[in-house]
């Protein structure tokens, strides 16, 4: 620790030798950051205060579950649409196989796996920090 | 041989179930096994109980008969799990509710909203069993020539017994030895195909085929891209609604491991799906005579094997197929029942038994007596009925506070009516002309924006009607159970 003194706010002076007194004040940082409630308790009393939490907690949830569902119905209800639009893609093959087969009874299958993990894993992860949030001490 | 086969899968079924009947005591374990059950259990069971007579049967079929757009139906019917997942499981599973009219009163805190609902869990599971004993009496008759209405007996027989015996518990064990067996099934007789078709010389179809069959769209159905938008539709939003796999998300332990066990649903469903379009694609080849489509899978291993080998796998394709109709309806029929006995009868152990004979003889007697429509269109319109209804239930009722118990009700009405009254035109009478025909065969397009637009606007209308505990579901529905929170103090009537 270095033996400085704690640096006091210094009032220019014009006389320069006498230094002002100052009253030295420390923010209540304690005081301020613990809130008077634990957070479940404001929800569990259904104030203000646990209703912003939980409409943040459904917000995220539903932004994610949401997200998913749009790439889902863009996959799955554009499909259709391509195969209409270009029709050489009907035709054409995957390694020997037509291409909406190698799609639609193959590839479909692995990507929705793949899609529900993601999902999985992303909210269970906006779970602990809304259970961080709400237990912090 | 085939006969063999489908004695020991149900010898295996009543003897696997007989296991289960020391641990249901109470009556929480009839319904849900205590939630006890772990994850690859659990989801294997779901997996066993999903895969019903329409997939191991139907969809092979439906693909033999109409080709690439048919190839949606088993898309969609995995599909339906990645939505679920995503807007249901974990809240559904917080809620505490052991059935779907559980979820209604607890959410809407409204008898009549429940009642609505049981009504159509009845409707909707009663739709699903018909086609199951249908293919029952016709797969029984394609191996021993016995009449059609002995298979549909014997296995509404055979669940009977196996629910009064042991509840959801043994349910449970069983189901989740049908998926592994129904997968078995249907592989190990695909390896032998394909090499029969590789020293075959490994043909493709048809040059007329390639040009119309193989193809999504070709303009062979009158519209096509409507039927299809609609099928996609009524699958992706409908598996949420269906009765008995609903029940079996309330055997998880809590919402993450609910999560977490449909995730290996849909790894379980994607690895079964596969299968059947290989068998439509090899049918389409070497079996194109067929009259009712739905035996393609039992017809192949003779015609391209043949010999004892060919038996053999016929054999085993046949307890598969009849494995898919023991699992499924007997799912179907504890979901039924259960709903049956807690809100037609007293509830009670006691009433459960009465509501499982019911549960199962209507029908039963539907299947004896309606036209027979190839199993997968039926089983299509069981979910196009639970997409018109339970769809917006749940996800208004997990997402949305200004649900109003009469805005619930409305929306139940008019989407499940809707839906319901296009079904039994359907059954009934059909096939019709043109566009009504697509419209009536395949509902879905047009009922669930229906259900869902009466059941926001009516609770708009009627905002006084919103229940008054909403704050308190929602912190029950969408926080984690680690947490110290008030939940409220609701409890399923059947506990």
């Amino acid at each position: 620790m270095s033996p400085e003194p704690r640096p006091a706010r210094r009032v220019p002076s014009g006389r320069g030798d006498v230094p002002r007194r100052v009253t030295v004040t420390s923010p209540r940082t304690a005081a301020a950051r613990r809130p008077r409630y634990p957070a479940t308790r404001e929800i569990d009393e259904q104030t203000h205060l646990g209703e912003v939490y939980m409409r943040s907690l459904l917000r995220t949830q539903f932004r994610l579950a949401l997200f998913v569902c749009t790439v889902l119905a863009c996959v799955v209800g554009g499909l259709p649409l391509l195969f209409l639009a270009i029709p050489e893609l009907r035709e054409a093959d995957l390694l020997g196989i037509p291409v909406p087969w190698a799609v639609l009874a193959g590839l479909i299958y692995p990507a929705f796996v793949v899609g529900a993990w993601l999902y999985v894993r992303q909210a269970e992860r906006n779970e602990r920090h809304f259970a961080d949030l709400v237990e912090r001490p | 041989m085939s006969l063999a086969a489908v004695v020991t899968v149900m010898v295996a079924t009543v003897l696997i179930g007989a296991f289960g009947i020391r641990f249901s005591r109470t009556t929480s374990d009839f319904y849900v096994a205590s939630r006890t059950v772990s994850p690859l259990w659990n989801a294997s069971a779901i997996g066993g109980e999903y895969l019903s007579a329409a997939s191991f049967l139907g969809v092979a079929g439906l693909i033999l008969s109409f080709g690439a757009d048919m190839l949606w139906l088993p898309v969609g019917w995995t599909g339906g799990y990645l939505v679920l997942l995503v807007l249901v499981s974990a809240p559904l599973r917080r809620s505490g509710a052991y059935t779907l009219p559980d979820f209604a009163e607890a959410r809407l805190e409204s008898m009549s909203v429940r009642r609505t609902a049981s009504v159509l869990v009845v409707l909707i599971g009663w739709l699903y069993l018909m086609p199951q004993f249908q293919s029952a009496g016709l797969v029984l008759r394609t191996i021993t020539g016995a009449p059609v209405w002995a298979g549909g007996l014997l296995v509404a027989v055979v669940v009977a017994v196996n629910v009064l015996s042991g509840g959801m518990r043994s349910i449970t064990f069983v189901q989740a030895f049908q998926y592994w067996l129904k997968l078995t099934a249907l592989a190990l007789p695909l390896v032998f195909l394909l090499l029969a078709w590789k020293s075959d010389g490994a043909p493709a179809v048809s040059a007329a085929d390639a040009a119309t069959w193989q193809v999504p769209l070709a303009g062979g159905k009158e519209y096509g891209l409507y039927s299809t938008y609609s099928l996609i539709l009524a699958t992706f939003l409908g598996t949420m609604g269906l009765p008995h796999v609903l029940v079996r998300f309330y055997t998880n332990p809590d919402g993450q491991a609910a999560r977490r066990t449909t995730l290996v649903v849909l790894s379980l469903l994607g690895a079964f799906y596969l299968l059947p379009s290989v068998y439509g694609w090899l049918g389409r080849m070497y079996a194109p005579d067929l009259v009712r489509t739905d035996a393609v899978v039992l017809t192949l291993p003779g015609r391209m094997v043949g010999g004892t080998l060919g038996d053999l796998l016929t054999a085993l394709v046949t307890a598969g197929a009849f494995a898919a109709f023991l699992s499924t309806s007997s799912g179907l029929t504890v979901s039924v029942a259960g709903v049956i006995a807690q809100d037609l009868l007293k509830g009670g152990v006691r009433s459960f038994r009465i509501a499982t004979l019911m549960a199962v003889s209507v029908p039963l007697a539907l299947a004896l007596w309606a036209r027979a429509l190839p199993v997968a269109d039926v089983v299509g319109l069981a979910f196009a009925v639970a997409a018109s209804s339970f769809c917006p239930l749940l996800v208004l009722g997990i997402w949305w506070r200004r649900l109003s118990s009469t805005g619930a009700l409305a929306g139940l009405f008019v989407g499940g009516g809707l839906a319901c009254a296009a079904v039994l035109v359907t059954i009934v009478g059909g096939p019709y002309e043109g566009l009504a025909d697509a419209l009536l065969a395949q509902p879905a397009a047009w009922t669930v924006p229906i259900a869902f637009t009466v059941m926001v606007a009516v609770s708009f209308l009627t905002p006084h009607r919103v229940p008054a505990g909403v704050a308190r579901t929602m912190v029950r529905l969408h926080t984690p159970e680690n947490l110290a929170l008030d939940r409220g103090d609701w409890r399923p009537r059947s506990s």
